[in-house]
């Protein structure tokens, strides 16, 4: 068998050297009756590298591929071109089979590059620190909620109406384990996002105000109002972002005056990959470092003076503080981390305004192409590079119908809101690099024939 | 058991002189890189981009409707960025240049055996990757409607169906992120239920030699978590724990195999026991590479087991993640298993979600991530699965469990091995620091194997053992690999019970020496600062 290098003679020599007469007598301590006394039924026996290959095409082709169609869907997971050499890089084996780095001294790939990774995105999301990475944007976001209780000793969050609803759902599945209060309702079908009816809602007892930017149906607002308002009554704004391109184009919710700022990474380097893995990140002001949840890297010198790079202030952590963790966390997202590194790496200061240009400028003119279908409207004032677009009947048939003629054209508001009619018109269109012109205009007529 | 109560020392000794320098401070391919921030300039950029300023004849269609076009920053809420973000961009050469430096300062399984205890680092196989890679798996977006992804689905479910009849236990959900992230999906399931009984219960009861995602998570999850003792022979305390079950005790959290690397010959008995006294038993299945095709932790009672996909299944350890912690259920559990998953519906595959949970799965205890899970992650511990097979498996675990057991007793005529005398171990073998001279420590005996080309085994872990080392080799070790990993280790715990001062230098041949890593805490230095920066900081 391909993976197992023992050979007969060898496996009989080391049970000689244990002085086992059989195998069986290492497995001496398992009760009789859990034994099995012979491989498990229901699972084939091994097979080689070809039929394995075969029959997962086989599977693969099963699916409609993103890139060989018009292709639209956003909603916290979108499609970028990643560049040629991230795939590679990750997959040297010094990247992909290494192990947390606990061993400093023969880890300093993966610590350096955290520490760049850390610092990339605290300067993304205009933050003073961030950490080496979370599960994803989902968790990462509950996790904000905890250090937001911890860090003012309250227990009332308010959920912006523009929060992802997995990310709410998410939220309040803990919360019921927490004890944490939630407020939270679904967003409307209006041009701008609620901040008017959030500042409302911050009182002595908020912990902190989640707000996602851009939010679900792609709009965006301004939130500094929302964080003054939030200090004055001693809360914390935490801001969410799960389209981290966006800051290419638009003002870092740190520069606002968030607290806390957390989001999805995918975008960068990750790939759609069916929703995992994904890479959440995590960042805040100094002042709350020590209440952060997940690995954070940090620099040092060595023995001979030399910089180095080591895990750090791991009091917060599982192996050293267990049931006074700030987080259960172990294993993060170190490979996905890296691969934002290296896209980000490779994009720039430069590239990343260039590449939120295009992904504005083709949702723009994307806007305004699909607004001219009969019957649709747009919702959105502003947006990134996500829009929503009202359609004169339900939209979850229609993505249906679309999706038979070679066309995914969006995430309709009936998947994310089952049951709310008042979103059932709602089909949010995310437009990035990747689309062209011609994918518009196949949208666009695609659309005309299923409303006719 | 003595606790371990030192903690180990973060200071590195004095540096011994060096081979001469050189002037770009490298050696020969050790190669020394500085920061992107050092490197990159901001205008660096190793992406070329279409102009989005012109349109591209494509966008100028004849007929299109020509009006004006509107500018596209005026869409964005007047909050266009005005300050630079910070960000380096370099060229693709230099990207590649940089990476695959930094990577050459990593240890790897690819280079060689890491006998790190629980973590299973086996080799991982190419096809894997592969196959991970097929744009039908990596170019699907998971809100796509489900017709369009009926090969993902399959995907989840037959690896879902295998992991059920691999562990012999009734469902699974398959949708948390990390081993930790499976535990807080299975003590939640366990509180929804005892809370549905009317019963809620507010301890959990641990292992001292726990790992400490177990307390973390049970805290987490609301629960006081206590101790329960273990025996002399390295098991948990049977009369303790019965003594201690009560109607106060929602839970018990047992690894099995141990953490001593050690069978719980009694796990059948424990799950009685504490099912008799109301509760439910969570089973930490971070050590079922040991067992994988021998015994289905589902005979043995439990009612909640996480799989580390990255331990067992071999997905690629990353640096840190991504892992998968998929949890198998009981019958009593699975009616509280999160959403979403994945159905068969005849011959369709639906995703239950929130909307279509229903009545059959309304006691679901909610979602907990976006998305279905790391699809990533089961493609490529299906294509594992696959390989190995059913009769594969289980040579899995008998070669981890041999290979485990020859380190041990190649091992402890030298070093103190606390349960060795007892019996075999299984997938891995624990020694102490007992007969280590002069001041020398398991940390000490660790950085010297490191000069020795070898990743350390767990140190310190598990705390019931003083200056515990737990050494897990893996099935993918050959027997040479083996040999020369014991000569190692033979050689550095012969100068480590000898007192030989020099191991506290070590590493001395490793890309850094000993970090300081109390200056890393006490100065906590996170984010890269310009030199102006830093000193006005100060």
């Amino acid at each position: 068998m391909r993976y197992l290098p023992l050979a007969q003679a060898d496996r009989q020599e080391m049970l000689r050297a244990v002085g086992a007469s059989s195998i069986d007598d290492l497995f001496v301590d398992v009760p009789e009756a859990a034994r099995l006394s012979d491989k498990i039924h229901g699972l084939p026996d091994h097979l080689g590298e070809m039929a394995v290959e075969r029959e997962l095409a086989r599977l693969s082709r099963k699916n409609l591929v993103a890139g060989e169609m018009p292709f639209f869907l956003g909603c916290g997971a979108y499609r970028h071109h990643v560049p040629a050499s991230v795939d590679h890089l990750i997959q040297r084996g010094e990247f992909l089979t290494a192990y947390t780095p606990y061993q400093p001294e023969i880890a300093q790939g993966t610590l350096q590059a955290l520490f760049e990774f850390q610092t990339q995105v605290a300067r993304l999301y205009g933050c003073d620190v961030a950490n080496a990475s979370m599960y994803d944007g989902s968790t990462a976001c509950w996790e904000a909620i905890g250090m937001a209780r911890r860090i003012t000793r309250r227990g009332k969050a308010i959920l912006s109406s523009g929060l992802h609803p997995h990310y709410v759902s998410v939220a309040k599945t803990m919360a019921r384990f927490t004890g944490d209060m939630l407020e939270s309702r679904a967003p409307e079908l209006t041009p701008d996002p609620d901040t008017a009816s959030l500042l409302d809602s911050i009182d002595g007892e908020t912990s902190c105000v989640v707000v996602q930017y851009p939010d679900i149906l792609g709009r965006i607002g301004d939130l500094s109002a929302l964080a003054e308002r939030a200090h004055e009554k001693g809360a914390l704004l935490i801001a969410v972002v799960t389209e981290p391109v966006a800051l290419g184009a638009i003002r870092s919710p740190g520069e606002m005056g968030a607290d806390i700022v957390v989001g999805e990474g995918q975008s960068i380097g990750v790939g759609l990959n069916f929703g995992g893995p994904y890479v959440g990140l995590f960042a805040c002001k100094e002042k709350f470092v020590r209440q952060m949840p997940g690995r954070l890297c940090g620099e040092t010198v060595d023995a001979e003076g030399k910089r180095g790079f080591v895990l750090t202030l791991s009091t917060r952590e599982q192996h050293i503080r267990r049931e006074k963790a700030t987080s259960n966390i172990c294993t993060n997202s170190g490979l996905c981390a890296l691969a934002f590194s290296i896209h980000m790496t490779l994009l720039g200061e430069k590239g990343l305004r260039k590449l939120a240009e295009v992904n504005h400028s083709r949702a723009s003119a994307a806007a305004d192409r699909l607004s001219r279908v009969a019957g649709i409207e747009l919702v959105n004032t502003a947006f990134f590079n996500e829009f929503t677009l009202r359609l004169p009947r339900e939209a979850r048939p229609v993505v249906r119908t679309l999706a038979e003629r070679g066309v995914l054209g969006g995430v309709s508001l009936g998947r994310l809101y089952p049951g709310v009619e008042a979103l059932e018109r709602g089909l949010v269109v995310a437009v990035t690099e990747t689309s062209t012109a011609e994918d518009v205009e196949a949208l666009a007529e695609a659309l005309e024939e299923a409303l006719a | 058991m003595s606790m371990n109560r030192e903690g180990r020392p973060t200071r590195p000794e004095e540096a011994e002189a060096g081979a001469p320098p050189t002037w770009t401070g490298n050696r020969a391919l050790m190669l020394e890189e500085p920061l992107i921030f050092e490197l990159g300039e901001e205008d660096g950029c190793g992406v070329d981009f279409e102009d989005p300023g012109s349109p591209s004849k494509a966008w100028a269609r004849p007929g299109a409707d020509s009006g004006p076009r509107p500018s596209p920053g005026s869409r964005l809420a007047g909050l266009e960025r005005s300050r630079p973000i910070g960000l380096p961009g370099l060229s693709e050469p230099q990207t590649v240049r940089h990476y695959t430096r930094l990577s050459r300062q990593n240890y790897a399984i690819d280079l060689g055996l890491f006998p790190l205890g629980s973590c299973t680092m086996k080799h991982n196989p190419r096809l894997c990757e592969k196959v991970a890679r097929m744009p039908g798996f990596a170019d699907i977006h998971p809100l796509q409607p489900v017709d369009t992804v009926q090969g993902a689905l399959e995907v989840i479910a037959r690896l879902g169906g295998w992991l059920v009849e691999l562990t012999g236990m009734h469902s699974v959900a398959m949708s948390p992120k990390a081993g930790a992230h499976g535990e807080l999906c299975g003590l939640l399931a366990i509180r929804s239920a005892l809370e549905a009984r009317g019963d809620a219960r507010e301890v959990i009861l641990v292992p001292e030699s726990a790992h400490g995602t177990n307390p973390a998570t049970a805290a987490f999850a609301g629960y006081r978590v206590e101790n329960i003792p273990a025996t002399t022979g390295g098991r948990v305390d049977l009369d303790a724990l019965k003594g201690r079950l009560g109607p106060d005790v929602a839970a018990v959290m047992i690894t099995n195999p141990n953490t001593c690397g050690l069978f719980e010959p009694e796990m059948t008995e424990i799950s009685r026991a504490v099912h008799e006294a109301g509760g439910l038993v969570y089973c930490d299945g971070a050590n079922f590479n040991a067992i994988v095709g021998r015994v289905r932790p589902g005979d043995l009672g439990i009612d909640a087991m996480h799989i580390n996909l990255h331990k067992t299944f071999s997905t690629p350890h990353g640096g840190g993640g991504p892992g998968s912690g998929p949890v198998v259920f009981s019958e009593a559990l699975t009616p509280f298993a999160p959403l979403p998953f994945v159905e068969k519906q005849g011959d369709h595959f639906a995703l239950v979600e929130e909307e279509n949970a229903g009545e059959h799965h309304g006691s679901s205890f909610g979602r907990m991530v976006a998305f279905h899970g790391q699809m990533g992650m089961f493609t490529r511990a299906l294509a594992y699965i696959m390989s190995h097979g059913a009769d594969g498996l289980r040579q899995v675990s008998e070669d981890a469990v041999l290979n485990a057991n020859y380190v041990l007793r190649r091992l402890d005529d030298l070093l103190d091995a606390p349960f060795g005398h007892s019996g075999p171990c299984m997938h891995e073998a624990l020694f102490s620091d007992k007969g280590f001279a002069g001041g020398l420590t398991t940390l000490d005996l660790a950085k010297g194997l490191i000069d020795e080309g070898f990743h350390p085994m767990t140190m310190y872990f598990p705390l019931v053992v003083h200056g515990a080392m737990l050494i897990e080799p893996t099935e993918t070790e050959s027997k040479a690999a083996l040999d020369q990993f014991i000569g190692a280790m033979r050689s550095v715990a012969e100068r480590a019970k000898a007192g030989d001062q020099s191991l506290k230098a070590a590493p001395v041949h490793a890309p850094r020496r000993r970090l300081d890593e109390t200056l890393a805490a006490r100065k906590p230095v996170l984010v890269w600062k310009e030199p102006g920066q830093a000193e006005a900081a100060e």
